[in-house]
């Protein structure tokens, strides 16, 4: 039977191209592979590989013409003894269906629906516990419970954690389940992502989220994508943790916060915890959770000490934010040590009068937006409590959702407090300038309320 | 280097033989019709074709047991149709369908499957190397006597985390073949212009891991350095390498203008070291197969790979529905 040979899309964006040569005349005979014609793009002189056994019938478009469109015949190929005048009419090129209109756009809701069930029952017993005790406790009770789960980072077993995070776990689990690495983050990110797809549950231990960096392309690329690109098939249940943000007087390479960078990622799930129980709860929930979690803890707020409740198994949802304190005259939205500047500040406001609402995010992705926008509207002013940068921050984002779900109700505009927008720098007076203070949200708040 | 089983001492099968050269053909029509439909516009974005390097998966393939894991890069299409991926499924996810492996989310680079093991299908050069190592942990901690075929390029043997992943690979014993595919080129960049040494393997040496040369354009010499290397695997003696010697005959992707290398280079290995043909002559010489049996042969692969291309062409677009699933689990 005949065959059309058509002008090939030799790359991505060619429409068109000039059929420079012809390294083939009527009458001979090929086989796949061999070199029928040159052809320029866009971009270069490319070779056209014949795909068909046969004869060339006859040449429709001469050699030197400019132009051509894709998918338009240049020769016809014949099988050993045919005619070109048996072929019927060309068929028309069957081209992919045009795309369909773009999805619409989800409408924001009128009066959001917001849970604000009290994270543990009136009359719960409570216990003191620090950060780093409840942080523990949370992934040893989750590793109890499933042998899948397993920890490893850079000196988590036998030194007890950089941080003592991991303190007493290797003695409980054994090396089979907390595994010391080499100083190797992008191979054991990538190794324990590898693990998670073969079935596994990895909590993978960063020393700092700083040296995360290392290994961002098999958080994002690897973990955070494969979901997608599957259709579904497969995906990495594991969390990757460690402290992030500034500690003190460590330098600019050992401060950054990253929430604002990972909290812009479809597929990965951030809890970024300020209190003990906050802190276990999330862990366990990111363990259980299906989803690659990126789970920043703050060495500052290691040693400090909360209410944990003393129950069997407590969890904190993802996506549910903490009101801790009730108020009438403006919103204050923070979220991991942020909390600490954002609580201090509602307590200074208190005395001169201003009634602040507190919102603990706990999770920046998924997002409680309904906590914040139901605040708002009573309030009917916010500002941002982080530590991280400026441009591109956690807090931009929150305003850009006030304005464009509650504009109507602002009375004044969003005031972001973040970091300076300068690397950390390590004299002790320049760095109190650098970070966040207590005094620079009463400001702003004193700002948006006029007072 | 090992000794090299060649063509001459047979170790398989008259069977076997006929099933390799239906599963390399299998891949190299298939290719063929990718390519045939990348220029109808069919398939679009990047397609990285398999052509030349077939007897190196459908070797490994011929060593490796149910329940063994692959992983490998960008260039995956043969990878799929050598574990038992249906080409149905390959085809229609090349241009973008419902039908596809990923329900056409994915692409030609990105695919996967639980059922056959195969666990992708990734485009950053070298992520897979430690991806594999991690398929290899999880089956030593289930301690399930599984191992895992993980394939790089030469230039992907350059990256940092490849030897971040030796080291610990070697260090914590795990079942993990690494597989060079040197087909001599990373884009246009030969080996000798990004590669200070001439024999990749060689590196394994410092981390303690044994690693051998195969020639990977006789589809035997690979079965038979294959099943060493799953041998040491199962008997838990930790990571083994192949270098696999091999040659693509098509550009890089489909937008490679080829001027790195020359015409008659290209010809000369496609008529000297054919895999496909050395598997058909000897099919021939030693009267396993007739020239009719292997017309019949081709009409059979031919059949199933323009029924994959239908199959291709007629699956819907995925619904705009699929835009928002599978984010999350
Ligand atoms: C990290 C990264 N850098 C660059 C690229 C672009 N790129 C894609 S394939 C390729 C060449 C890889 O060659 P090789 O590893 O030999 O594999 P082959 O294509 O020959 O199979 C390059 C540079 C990429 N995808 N990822
Ligand atoms: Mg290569």
């Amino acid at each position: 039977m005949a065959t059309e040979i058509l002008m090939p899309a030799l790359s991505p964006t060619m429409e068109e191209g000039t059929l420079a040569k012809w390294l083939v005349k009527e009458g001979d005979t090929v086989k796949s592979g061999d070199i029928m014609a040159e052809i320029e793009t866009d971009k270069a002189t490319m070779e056209f590989e014949a795909t068909d056994e046969g004869v060339i019938g006859k040449i429709l478009i001469a050699e030197g013409t400019e132009g051509v469109k894709v998918n338009v015949a240049i020769a016809i190929l014949v099988e050993d003894g045919e005619s070109v005048d048996d072929i019927a009419a060309p068929a028309p090129v069957a081209a992919a269906p045009a795309p369909a209109a773009a999805a619409p756009v989800t409408e924001a809701p009128a009066a959001p629906q917001v849970d604000e069930t009290p994270d543990w029952p009136e009359g719960t017993k409570l216990k003191q516990q620090t950060v780093r005790e409840a942080l523990r406790d949370g992934m040893s009770e989750e590793m109890r419970a499933n042998d899948d789960v397993f920890l490893m980072g850079e000196e988590v077993a036998e030194y007890q954690g950089a941080y003592k995070i991991s303190q007493g776990m290797l003695d409980e689990f054994g090396s089979r389940r907390v595994i010391d690495t080499p100083i190797t983050e992008h191979g054991f990110a990538g190794i324990a992502t590898g693990a998670a797809f073969g079935g596994l549950r990895p909590i993978v231990e960063f020393m700092t989220f700083n040296f995360a960096m290392q290994a961002i392309d098999h958080i994002i690329n690897s973990a955070a994508k494969t979901l997608y690109m599957s259709g579904g098939q497969m995906g990495a249940p594991m969390v990757f943790r460690g402290p992030n943000g500034a500690a003190a007087r460590v330098g600019a390479q050992h401060s950054q916060d990253y929430a604002a960078w990972y909290m812009q990622v479809p597929g990965l799930k951030v809890a970024m915890p300020y209190s003990a129980s906050d802190a276990k709860g999330l862990m366990k929930t990111a363990i259980r959770d299906d989803n690659p979690v990126i789970f920043l803890e703050n060495e500052i707020l290691y040693g400090q000490s909360f209410d944990v409740p003393d129950i069997d198994d407590y969890t904190v949802p993802f996506g549910k934010a903490r009101i801790w304190r009730t108020g009438t005259d403006v919103t204050i939205v923070s979220f991991g040590i942020g909390m600490k500047y954002a609580l201090e500040a509602a307590d200074k406001l208190a005395e001169d009068g201003i009634s602040a609402e507190v919102i603990d995010l706990r999770t920046l992705r998924p997002m409680d937006a309904p906590a914040i926008i139901k605040s708002v509207m009573k309030t009917n002013r916010c500002v941002t409590v982080e530590e991280g940068w400026p441009q591109g921050s956690v807090g931009s984002y929150i305003s850009s959702v006030i304005m464009q779900e509650a504009f109507d109700y602002l009375d004044a505009p969003v005031i972001n407090c973040t970091g300076k927008d300068v690397p950390m720098p390590y004299a002790a007076n320049l760095e109190r300038h650098a970070l966040i203070t207590t005094d620079e949200v009463i400001a702003a708040v004193k700002q948006v309320t006029y007072k | 280097m090992a000794a090299r089983k060649t063509t001459k001492q047979t170790n398989a099968s008259a069977e076997e033989l006929k099933a390799y050269y239906k599963d390399m053909l299998l891949i190299r029509r298939f290719e063929e019709k990718a390519g045939q439909l990348y220029g109808m516009g069919l398939i679009g974005g990047f397609c990285h074709l398999y052509i030349g390097q077939e007897a190196v998966v459908v070797g490994l393939e011929a060593a490796a047991e149910e329940g063994d894991k692959r992983i490998t890069s960008y260039r995956d299409h043969g990878h799929m149709l050598a574990c038992g991926m249906d080409p149905n499924g390959v085809m229609a996810e090349l241009t973008g369908r419902e039908g596809g492996y990923s329900k056409g989310k994915g692409g030609s680079m990105h695919m996967f499957s639980k059922e056959k093991h195969f666990y992708g299908g990734h485009g950053i050069v070298a992520a897979q190397v430690p991806l594999g190592a991690g398929l290899a942990f999880a089956d030593k901690y289930k301690d399930n006597g599984r191992v895992s075929f993980t394939y790089f390029g030469d230039g992907a043997a350059n990256q940092g985390q490849v030897y971040e992943t030796f080291n610990m690979a070697a260090l914590w014993g795990l079942p993990c073949i690494f597989v060079i595919e040197n087909n001599q080129y990373a884009m246009g960049t030969s080996q000798q212009r990004s590669t200070s040494s001439a024999e990749i393997y060689e590196r394994g040496l410092a981390f303690g891991i044994k690693g051998e040369a195969v020639d990977g354009m006789d589809v035997l010499a690979v079965k038979a350095a294959g099943e060493t290397a799953v041998a040491h695997c199962r008997a838990g003696k930790g990571p083994y390498i192949l270098e696999i010697k091999t040659y693509r005959y098509r550009g890089h992707s489909m937008s490679d203008p080829a001027k790195y290398r020359t015409r008659e280079e290209v010809q000369k290995m496609r008529d000297e070291r054919d895999p496909i043909e050395q598997v058909r002559e000897l099919l021939l010489t030693g009267k396993h197969a007739t020239e009719d049996d292997l017309k019949a042969i081709d009409k059979d692969i031919k059949a199933v790979v323009n029924a994959s291309a239908e199959f291709a062409k007629n699956s819907p677009e995925p619904a705009l529905e699929e835009l928002w699933t599978d984010i999350y689990a």
